[in-house]
């Protein structure tokens, strides 16, 4: 099993979600994080003061799969949070040492398998 | 505003300024005025965060624009010396608009007076247009609009045109504002189409507190929008004043109402909805009918309006804020029922409704209603062409998608500060803030 972690864009993030229930990856966690990709810095003037937006507003997807699920996840990242501009986020994919799921308390590939099986 | 006829009459005789009317008019003009801000923040609490400050710069940008054509042109030609259909070019760049008596008011305060009408209505066709289009068209549409919808529209029904002659009441602008923005919206939304993200994910109100204050600021506002276009401080402003204070309460209550019966619940953003649409409503009637009769009319424009808005959103039609379902169509169901209720007991300068036996003006309603709707639909659409042949209407969907505050106006309504470098001219970006600007550095 592996950790995938994702970083980006905000307005891609229900794109993303949406490829994510297509290929029936269910199970993540979503946190709204500032980060810089390299991007033109945005401008932004109140009155006089000019400010350059260094910290841009991403978001960092968090999701723990089984093997078989890895390919599937990246690739469905990949093709739904490109926009092909600079800044459009990262990929990690790590490995994971132990799983528990809290509830039952089952271990590691079972713990990352949904708990109820889809119906599609 | 029809009273005004009978207003010129009088002025033969007694050519003179009323105090008494010049001060309730002064106070009514600010609290018309003020219902623009409070539109934008009305319709700023129902669009995302990140198009907060447009949504509420196409409102407070139109006190800016709207009211400079009014003065440069508009005026002269809804309230001009003209024909049935546009008043002239005689009163163009304020010529003639002096401290002399219009009606019993200073020409001056009649004129900014109706201008702060003409800003609103623009403002309000901007609810169908918000989180897609681009700053710069819509600046060019609501110039072209006012020039060639409002003004027009005003002089039919107020400025001695020809719905004005045949007796159409439209005490303050059910017509003229409601029904007219009402339709253009519609009809910009279709030219416009839908928002990127519009029936393919959930679009929320970010902020139903800044709706229920627009709401309530509305309301205030409107006592200066209908109290005030008796033009006078009398007992018709006193009329018009008491039906604007019962009518949206009627609303407010069916709206709740249709709320708990529909889905159990009585909604915060129903109900700033039912003040507007019963403010709406109560508009062409204000100065014509009885206060139970607006409690009436009050009542029932809940119902075509609400259940408007609840079809509208399962069609492919995005009016985004639901300008139609609102002023559209509460201001036809107003203008309709001031057919229906009006009484000349009550406004000698205005007539009987169908109840009172004259089902004539039912049908003159009708016609009022018909053609402001067939022609702001025209006007509209052909603006809207033609504009985009020279430019592209619309945010691309990338910019759309990062947001309007940003991308037309390079702010956010809720920046944070974080991660910001300050530019300092001349010397470049430097990495820390200027001395000038820390709290150390003012204090020394």
């Amino acid at each position: 099993m592996k950790l995938i972690v994702a970083i980006i864009r905000p307005d891609r993030l229900n794109e993303v979600l949406e490829a994510l229930y297509r290929a029936e990856v269910r199970g993540l966690t979503v946190t709204r994080v500032l980060g810089h990709g390299g991007e033109t810095d945005r401008v932004e003037t109140y009155r006089g003061t000019t400010v350059k937006m260094e910290l841009q507003e991403k978001v960092r997807l968090e999701i723990g799969v089984s093997e078989p699920f890895v390919g599937v996840t990246v690739s469905a990242l990949l093709a739904s949070a490109r926009t092909g501009e600079v800044g459009d986020g990262k990929v990690f994919v790590l490995d994971v040492e132990q799983v528990h799921r809290i509830r039952t308390g089952e271990r590691d590939e079972s713990a990352v398998t949904p708990a109820i099986p889809s119906r599609i | 505003m029809l009273r005004l006829s009978s207003l010129f009459a009088l002025q033969d005789a007694a050519p003179a300024v009323v105090p008494a009317d010049t001060a309730w008019m002064l106070v009514a003009t600010a609290l018309v005025l003020l219902m623009t801000p409070a539109l934008a923040f009305f319709y700023g609490g129902l669009v995302r965060s990140k198009n907060l400050l447009n949504t509420m710069m196409m409102s407070f940008v139109a006190l800016g624009i709207v009211g400079v054509v009014w003065a440069l042109l508009a005026y002269s030609l809804a309230f001009g010396e003209g024909n049935a259909w546009i008043g002239g070019t005689a009163n163009a760049l304020l010529n003639g608009v002096g401290l002399e008596a219009k009606g019993t008011l200073p020409h001056v305060l009649f004129m900014a007076y109706q201008g702060t009408f003409a800003i609103i209505t623009a403002a309000l066709i901007s609810g169908a247009l918000v989180e897609r289009m681009r700053f710069g068209p819509y600046l060019a549409f609501i110039v072209c609009w006012t020039l060639l919808v409002y003004a027009p529209v005003a002089h039919w029904v107020w400025g001695g045109g020809w719905l004005m002659s045949r007796g159409v009441l439209d005490f303050a602008g059910g017509t003229v504002v409601h029904i007219n923005a009402g339709v253009s919206a519609l009809v910009a939304a279709v030219v416009l189409g839908q928002r990127k993200d519009y029936s393919r994910q959930a679009i929320l109100p970010h902020n139903v507190p800044f709706t229920l204050l627009g709401a309530g600021l509305l309301w205030f506002g409107w006592f200066g929008f209908n109290g005030g276009s008796a033009l006078a401080a009398n007992e018709l402003a006193a009329l018009a004043f008491t039906n604007t204070f019962f009518a949206p309460m009627a609303t407010l209550v069916v709206w709740v109402l249709l709320d708990y019966l529909r889905t159990g619940r009585a909604t915060a953003v129903g109900g700033a909805t039912g003040i507007v649409v019963g403010l709406v409503a109560i508009t062409p009637a204000a100065g014509f009918v009885r206060p139970l009769s607006a409690l009436v009319i009050g009542a029932i424009a809940a119902l075509p309006s609400y259940f408007a808005i609840v079809l509208r959103s399962r069609t492919r039609l995005d009016d985004s804020l639901d300008v139609f379902a609102g002023h559209g169509v509460g201001g036809l169901t107003g203008a309709l029922l001031t057919g229906v209720f009006a009484e000349k007991a009550w406004n000698a300068a205005g007539n009987d409704g169908l109840l009172a036996g004259n089902a004539a003006q039912l049908g003159l309603q009708a016609l009022g209603a018909a053609s402001a709707i067939l022609y702001a639909a025209l006007m509209t659409y052909a603006i809207l062409k033609l504009l985009s042949a020279v430019t592209a209407l619309r945010a691309a969907p990338r910019t759309e998608g990062v947001g309007m505050d940003v991308s037309q106006h390079g702010e956010e309504a809720y920046a944070s500060g974080e991660g910001s470098i300050l530019v300092i001219p001349d010397s470049g970006p430097a990495g820390a803030p200027a001395p000038a600007l820390t709290p150390q550095a003012a204090a020394r």
